[in-house]
């Protein structure tokens, strides 16, 4: 057996990077100091796998070679007048390179999950730009650290134990004993309160008015403070020391408050989307005398009514807070190369996402240029979808329209979108079966590896993408 | 009844959404719709009965799942897939982005069974081809 060091992990935006992954023969056979996200990547990734490219013909998918879907799919995107271009979050920088001199070759709109995700988190730091760091200035100096709209204990969940509350920083310490004592304390109340329980009725009614719904354990002073903000308790909030809970859709509201209250204005009501003015008073005096604060923002945020509006809230409320010290602000990324791709977007045509070459050069209009709305429209007359699953991400009426026209897959697994598709081609897995480049939810670079061969047939994203582009300038002329 | 539906991640979904969307792990994972147990009493619905959720675009059947997490009542959680997205609203009010979090659907009983993946697009999208 071949153990495999410092492979980076092509989950999400975490991207850790000191995985062990033990090969036999040319299987993975265990993977170290994974999450459970990433182990059932490196253990499951061929549990599911097509290896063979599939071609509908009379309504049913069947086996095809891979010149004919190659073939297939030039001619689609050769003959559409506005294909769509999607996906690109989870396979490498170098094939969303070839991706968008595709999109501009066939004069297509190339969209990546962004649009989905943080889509309003880019155009608020456009409109108020971003007080940023990498993480390791997190794990080494932040004392405060706010997950709003966030749970990484689902979505990231190394995050808090490689760069935030959970990590041993140069300048901070980490805050593992005090979690443990707490956890310790918890479990045993509750068992009193079961035991309670089976002795009288009223026992379960007291175990649930005891778990409270908000939490507020300030740890005591120059120790790290983890602060959650959220719609409900989630897993993370059960470590926080203090946990705010909002009325859905109220982010706006607490978010500018704490603003009003961070300038030394007074807020005449009792409650703002549900939290207790006392409550907001004491979190901005803790935000105001952080030394170093991090603020953390999720779909929470991204996906509630507002949108865009509550990210800029947010950037505002940082940019207030550096009036009286240092506070930055990072959004939660999903995939593992969302922030890749909006990067390689933006060095090509100027735009991190929605992009639209129909007129002969990039435009950038999200809500018009952007995926979901070209397809509610009815716009493109066929998709190429790489390394995506639309079809489970997107609304109906997005997707009734998605599968209305030639669609295209590039996967390495079958998806529901593969099974609604015209033309699928499986590729190599990026991360395990390919190398490649991936940026971190920070902006770092870290390199992809390859620790297993592909399925024979199986080619890198990268490689398929350039023999598409070949024969669409050959048809094209 | 009236819910105001928050969707989004968990860590079992996760664990399948990369690699195994066609599994009956995932559809165990995602169909399901995390409700307040004094929901469920008011609805007269067990932990693993079905219930149908329904907004103006459609309907979709999953299984209820009791949750301590959902502390007050009135909200459901339902993890983001392809059973919750089948129902929910395209507009995206110039940003792109459609409204996934906080918005009302109605909830009600069903003896009507949860579709398959398969079977889940045959009905929302037909035939292909």
């Amino acid at each position: 057996m071949q153990v495999v060091e410092g492979v980076v992990c092509p989950f999400c935006g975490c991207c850790c990077d000191d995985l062990e992954v033990i090969v036999e023969g040319n299987s993975i056979f265990d993977v170290r100091n994974a999450c459970a996200l990433g182990a059932s990547k490196f253990i499951g990734y061929g549990k599911h796998r097509n290896t063979r490219p599939l071609v509908r013909k009379n309504g049913e998918l069947v086996e095809a070679s891979l010149d004919e879907a190659i073939e297939r799919c030039a001619e689609i995107l050769a003959n559409a007048s506005y294909p769509l271009l999607y996906g690109w979050s989870n396979t490498s920088c170098e094939a969303i390179r070839v991706g968008l001199e595709l999109a501009e070759e066939v004069g297509g709109v190339i969209d990546n999950t962004t649009t989905v995700c943080h889509g309003p988190s880019i155009l608020a730091i456009q409109e108020v730009g971003i007080p940023g760091c990498t993480l390791g200035q997190i794990r080494h100096r932040a004392d405060l650290i706010i997950y709003w709209g966030s749970n990484p204990w689902s979505a990231h969940p190394r995050h808090i134990e490689r760069y935030t509350a959970l990590s041993e920083g140069r300048f901070q310490r980490a805050a593992w004993k005090r979690y443990l004592s707490r956890l310790i304390l918890e479990s045993a109340r509750k068992k009193r309160y079961r035991a309670a329980s089976l002795v009288f009725k009223g026992g379960a009614a007291l175990l649930e008015a005891a778990e409270k719904e908000e939490i507020w354990m300030l740890p005591p002073p120059g120790e790290r403070k983890l602060v959650v903000v959220d719609v409900q308790r989630t897993r993370t909030a059960d470590l926080a020391d203090i946990f705010i809970r909002v009325e859905p859709g109220g982010d706006y509201d607490v978010l500018q408050a704490l603003r009003a209250l961070i300038r030394d204005e007074e807020l005449d009501v009792d409650e703002v989307a549900g939290v207790p003015i006392e409550r907001l008073e004491a979190l901005a005096d803790l935000m105001v005398n952080a030394r170093f604060g991090i603020l953390f923002f999720g779909l929470g945020l991204t996906m509630s009514v507002g949108r865009s509006r509550n990210i800029e809230a947010a950037i505002k409320l940082t940019r207030d807070l550096n009036r009286y010290t240092k506070f930055l602000i990072m959004p939660m990324r999903g995939h593992f190369n969302v922030t890749g791709a909006n990067i390689v977007f933006t060095w090509q045509t100027g735009y991190p996402y929605a992009v639209d070459f129909s007129h002969g050069y990039p435009r950038y209009n999200p809500g018009e240029t952007s995926a979901i709305d070209i397809l509610t429209r009815g716009d493109a007359d066929a998709t190429l979808v790489v390394a995506s699953d639309p079809v489970s991400s997107f609304p109906r009426r997005a997707v009734e329209n998605l599968v209305r026209n030639p669609l295209i897959v590039i996967d390495p697994v079958l998806t529901p979108t593969a099974l609604m598709a015209d033309v699928v081609i499986p590729t190599a897995f990026v991360g395990i079966e390919a190398e490649g480049t991936t940026y971190r939810m920070d902006h770092v670079p870290l390199p992809l590896k390859r620790v297993v061969e592909p399925p024979p047939g199986c080619l890198p994203d990268e490689e398929i993408l350039r023999m598409i582009l070949k024969r669409v300038q050959e048809i094209r002329g | 009844m009236d819910f105001t539906l928050i969707t989004g991640r968990t860590i079992d979904q996760g664990c399948t959404k990369e690699h195994a969307k066609l599994s009956d792990e995932y559809l165990l994972n995602v169909a399901v719709c995390e409700m307040n147990p004094e929901d469920m009493k008011r609805l007269n619905v067990r932990d693993g009965d079905n219930v149908k959720i329904m907004t103006d675009v459609g309907s979709v059947i999953v299984k209820a799942k009791k949750s301590r997490r959902i502390r007050r009542p009135g909200i459901i959680f339902v993890p983001f897939g392809p059973w919750i997205n089948a129902i929910l609203p395209s507009e995206t009010e110039g940003t792109g982005m459609p409204p996934l979090k906080g918005f009302r659907v109605r909830v009600e009983p069903t003896d009507e069974p949860v579709s398959d993946i398969r079977s889940l697009l045959l009905k929302n999208y037909g035939v292909k081809g």
